[in-house]
């Protein structure tokens, strides 16, 4: 049974269709007994992190998501969620990973990163298992978390930043798997049979 | 560096696709979530969803619409069609839409807009702006086109970015099935003016339109309707063109 935190921040319904297309059986939640007892988590984010975080106090879910041991799938801000820190709303995260979250330079380039961007792996992950080096995934983002020691693939928008990371049973994707066509269906396969 | 995007449009009454010429003679182009899916398949890169079922119901057709469509395809996409509320908005993104199209609504209350986009995220907002030159002034219309307003085109653009639209979807009703291509020249100046990605809509007739819009008015995605409903031009090819000509699409 897969747990999948709904705990009102953005919206999990398009997480929802993609698990139906796998066939998995999954359990949409907002309680800890239930999620920590879930064989495996995906937790979903979309929004502000500082009210995020909020939500996720508000629903007494910090300590478990901190301390479970179960394989875990941030997604989005789920994945920013994960890190120490966001300067979104100078926020303090779940500390899972280390890293903070910054905002992309408005100078640079448009904010949001949004749309189809080139995921570059960078290191052997079950998570990317048949999914070829350089496929496009969907993004919808305006800070993101720099490259450091847990980046497993990267993108490019004037900076290089951390497409997904994974440390110990914290997996997490920038991207929307849900909505990144069959290169994301192939990588929410891959959490769900391997990881 | 993010992929340029091809986006079919979906006019849609009744759970039918229907499109017009300059927004009136519908002519059935197949059920909605069927067509999806087989853009999908094609290789599109987002859908937009405008609705023009004219009935009180609306808000309740719109949703079940999206949550076929959710079901259908696992690619981002767009509702738009009369949507006025916050309450509108929740109730579409919930059931599954990433983003909603604003239309005439943020002419009327232009506050919807960055109240929407606080509320929602900027990404889940896009301004839809019709464009129709009057006497040689860029004039922005409402109600599908049928009503002209006192707004100016590149005026209104530049305000609906500061207002906090995550896009603008900026279609030329001059252009709008000509088929002889986008308006260039007003999208490049509207891309040079705002901060936010510019959708080109009305007037793809071939390939070469589009690859023009991407290098010469330098917009980040183009949408076309009729043109794809009526197999006139395939998807897939149509990226493949691309990125022989070295635009970066996603194949």
């Amino acid at each position: 049974m897969i747990a999948v935190v709904d705990y009102g921040a953005g919206n999990v319904q398009s997480v929802l269709n993609a698990l139906d297309d796998l066939k998995v059986q999954y359990k949409v939640s907002n309680k800890e007994p239930e999620i920590y007892h879930a064989d495996k988590i995906i937790f979903p984010g979309v929004g502000e992190a500082s009210f995020a975080m909020r939500k996720l106090h508000l629903n007494n879910l910090v300590t478990m998501l901190r301390v479970t041991k179960k394989p875990l799938l941030g997604i989005c801000l789920g994945m920013q969620l994960l890190s120490e820190k966001s300067e979104e709303g100078n926020t303090c995260c779940l500390g899972a990973v280390p890293g903070t979250c910054v905002k992309y330079d408005e100078a640079k380039v448009k904010v949001s990163h949004m749309g189809w961007n080139e995921v570059k792996i960078d290191m052997d992950s079950v998570l990317f298992e048949g999914i070829a080096d350089g496929s496009h995934f969907y993004f919808a983002n305006s800070f993101y978390l720099p490259v450091f020691d847990y980046t497993i693939a990267s993108s490019v928008y004037d900076v290089t930043f951390a497409a997904a990371v994974q440390k110990n049973n914290y997996y997490g994707v920038q991207f929307h798997p849900e909505k990144s066509g069959e290169a994301g269906i192939k990588l929410l396969t891959n959490f769900i049979e391997k990881c | 560096m993010l992929a340029k995007r091809i986006i079919p449009c979906l006019d849609v009454k009744d759970g039918r696709v229907v499109k017009g010429t300059n927004f009136v003679n519908l002519q059935d182009a197949g059920g909605a979530v069927e067509l999806a899916y087989r853009y999908y398949k094609e290789g599109a890169d987002e859908l937009v969803f405008l609705d023009i079922t004219a009935t009180e119901e609306k808000r309740k057709t719109l949703v079940e619409l999206v949550r076929e469509v959710g079901k259908a395809i696992r690619i981002p996409f767009t509702v738009g069609g009369g949507i006025s509320a916050i309450a509108d908005i929740e109730a579409l993104l919930k059931a599954g839409a990433d983003k909603v199209s604003l239309n005439s609504s943020i002419v009327k209350n232009p506050r919807l807009i960055s109240e929407a986009s606080k509320q929602f995220g900027s990404q889940a907002v896009v301004a839809a702006v019709d464009v129709k030159t009057v006497n040689g002034q860029k004039k922005i219309f409402v109600k599908g086109g049928k009503e002209e307003t006192e707004l100016e085109g590149f005026e209104w653009c530049k305000r609906v970015c500061e207002l906090g639209a995550g896009e603008i979807l900026l279609t030329s009703m001059d252009h709008d099935v000509t088929r002889n291509g986008y308006d260039v020249k007003f999208l490049k100046q509207v891309v040079d003016a705002v901060s936010i990605p510019v959708i080109a809509s009305g007037g793809a007739g071939k390939v070469e339109d589009f690859l023009e819009a991407f290098e010469k008015a330098e917009v980040d995605a183009c949408l076309a309707a009729g043109l794809f409903h009526f197999n006139i031009l395939n998807i897939g090819d149509l990226k493949k063109y691309l990125k022989e000509n070295n635009v970066r699409v996603r194949l």
